[in-house]
């Protein structure tokens, strides 16, 4: 789960000022960016496993198509982390197999 | 909230469309699902500064942005459309709330998605669409790192090109068939996009300056996780297989229509067998077959940006025609130069639907394949399905699941139907669209409680 990750800084990117919490690790963040950037920036491993086989994913498409990225932010399950902006302070759990019905605070 | 015209998507349809409809008197909702106007490929465009190695095209979006600033126009932002009712209006959600809009006229400009590029491996960390990373590099400023960009079409010269620029060159170009041979018949008519020709032969150039390894013709495409958490990709050109190792694996084989918001207002739709997939049935204004519901941009057909520019101008033109405040001749001379516009923009479109034509292999992959990779279902039980009676989508979803999760089908309908084509030797044309129902995206039922009755119910 903490392999390196896949990307590297472009020249000129902004610092990352914020700080997430992905299951009590700190993560950085850039303003404007989205979770999902931040998760991907933070580690090249998954960020789920699946509610079928237990399979690990990532983030794929970046555009809110595929629901690859689902992660719980501040409470909430479910939510497609390539389509929420980061947010100083924002706790984010990975999703290990499905949520359960009640889930939702 | 009401407004005389809602259109769905801020791309550079959408933005045409808005303000060409608010100059023209009409008040014009705009709903995007992103927190910045430009859509996927102006992806946060008015905010980015000193991203000169991103390219002039993409510097362009700029001024449509800026467009919207006009008080005939609301923008909102974070707004994901579930569901157009044909008698309340355009339903959208944000921060867990939903809002119907109104609407006498609507514009759909939802764009495109990347076409699903299915083969084992490819739902591993560390594999992603070409234009994901786009996106990443667009709105984050982050670039691949030592990444293989495979597949074909033109999107992969100009992700190779923009990582060169960055400094990040990607480690090699991987590319599937191509049928450029095949494509010259559709030449002569390529020529009249000669400056969009000679853009991308300059994208080539610079690959091949920078010394990037380039295989061609590459097949039976593989990838796994190595220990250390990176890829290995193994794939074959003619004979002889390869294995390379990388950190990421970018993937493209051209772009989709997305048709799921218009699918399912059941819309009439019709099979473009150049580009591979289905799309609304369209007048040449972009009127679909509900009169006051219009399509314009990607979402309608494949054209690419400029073309989806000139399309939204010429729908917010019909619509203006529409509502009373331009009349026919008004329309038709003020779309004359759009029309040109778009000609242009579309002469390249044959030559590359017929150049980059989608390898049958990915049409129905091989059957250890994840294909709907919500459900996790693999092309060998599609097949063994297939070939026991589910013989359509609907069929296909029942017996298995194929399109029931999340994605609702994004992901993986146009491998189902192409193994389904395969399995039962049908063309894909009478294999779809698929019925797509509301909501098109994901939203709880306490969020659709909290909207109430429909006004027929309170009657």
């Amino acid at each position: 789960m903490n392999a390196a990750s896949r990307f590297r800084d472009a020249p000129g990117a902004a610092p990352r000022s914020l700080r997430l919490m992905l299951d009590g690790v700190p993560v950085l963040a850039r303003p404007g960016e989205s979770v999902a950037a931040a998760l991907l920036a933070h580690s090249g491993g998954a960020t789920r496993q699946t509610p079928v086989t237990g399979a690990g994913r990532a983030p794929y498409c970046m555009m809110g198509v595929c629901f690859d990225c689902l992660v719980t932010i501040d409470g909430h399950p479910n939510v497609q982390a390539c389509m929420v902006s980061a947010r100083e302070g924002m706790v984010i759990q990975r999703q290990i197999g499905a949520r359960r019905l009640g889930d939702q605070p | 909230m009401s407004a005389d015209l809602v259109i769905i998507g801020a791309g550079p349809a959408g933005m045409a469309a808005a303000r060409v409809a608010a100059e023209g008197g009409l008040s014009v909702t705009l709903l995007d699902e992103q927190e910045r106007a430009g859509g996927q490929i102006y992806r946060n465009v008015g905010a980015v500064a000193g991203r000169g190695w991103l390219g002039a095209d993409y510097a362009r979006g700029g001024a449509l942005v800026q467009g919207l600033d006009h008080p005939g126009i609301t923008h909102q932002p974070r707004a994901t459309v579930w569901r157009i009712d044909a008698r309340r209006g355009v339903i959208w959600s944000r921060d867990g709330q939903s809002h119907v809009s109104p609407a006498a006229h609507v514009l759909i400009a939802t764009g495109a998605q990347e076409r699903p590029v299915p083969f084992p491996g490819w739902t591993l960390p560390g594999l992603m669409p070409a234009g994901a990373a786009q996106i990443l590099m667009k709105q984050s400023g982050m670039v691949p790192d030592e990444a293989i960009l495979s597949g074909a079409g033109p999107l992969l010269y100009l992700v190779a090109a923009q990582m060169i620029a960055a400094g990040a060159p990607p480690v090699a170009l991987v590319e599937t068939p191509t049928a450029i041979t095949h494509a010259l018949p559709k030449l002569p008519r390529a020529l009249f996009g000669l400056p969009t020709l000679i853009k991308g032969l300059g994208l080539i150039a610079r690959i091949r300056a920078a010394g990037i390894p380039w295989y061609r013709g590459a097949a039976d495409f593989r990838a796994e996780t190595t220990e250390d958490g990176r890829i290995r990709f193994d794939f074959t050109t003619g004979k002889q297989s390869h294995s390379l190792t990388c950190g990421l694996l970018l993937t493209h084989l051209g772009v989709i229509p997305q048709s799921h918001l218009t699918r399912s207002m059941g819309l009439a739709h019709e099979y473009d067998a150049e580009q591979g997939a289905w799309r609304p049935t369209l007048d040449p204004w972009g009127q679909s077959s509900e009169p006051h519901v219009f399509v314009a941009g990607d979402g309608g057909g494949i054209g690419g940006a400029e073309a989806a520019r000139a399309k939204g101008a010429l729908a917010a033109l019909a619509i203006l025609h529409q509502a009373g405040k331009l009349d026919a001749a008004g329309r038709d001379r003020r779309a004359a130069p759009l029309r040109r516009a778009l000609s242009r923009a579309l002469s390249l479109r044959p030559f590359l639907d017929a150049a980059y034509s989608v390898p049958s292999a990915f049409l129905a992959p091989p059957d250890e394949t994840i294909v709907c990779r919500c459900e996790e279902v693999t092309a060998g039980s599609i097949r063994k399905a297939a070939c026991t009676g589910a013989e359509g989508l609907r069929l296909m979803r029942t017996s298995l699941r194929t399109g029931m999760g999340p994605c609702q089908g994004r992901m993986c309908e146009t491998t189902v139907i192409g193994l389904i084509a395969e399995a039962t030797d049908r063309p894909a044309s009478t294999l779809g669209p698929g019925r797509i129902r509301t909501p098109v995206k994901p939203v709880t039922l306490a969020e659709i409680a909290a909207l109430g009755p429909q006004p027929e119910e309170t009657t």
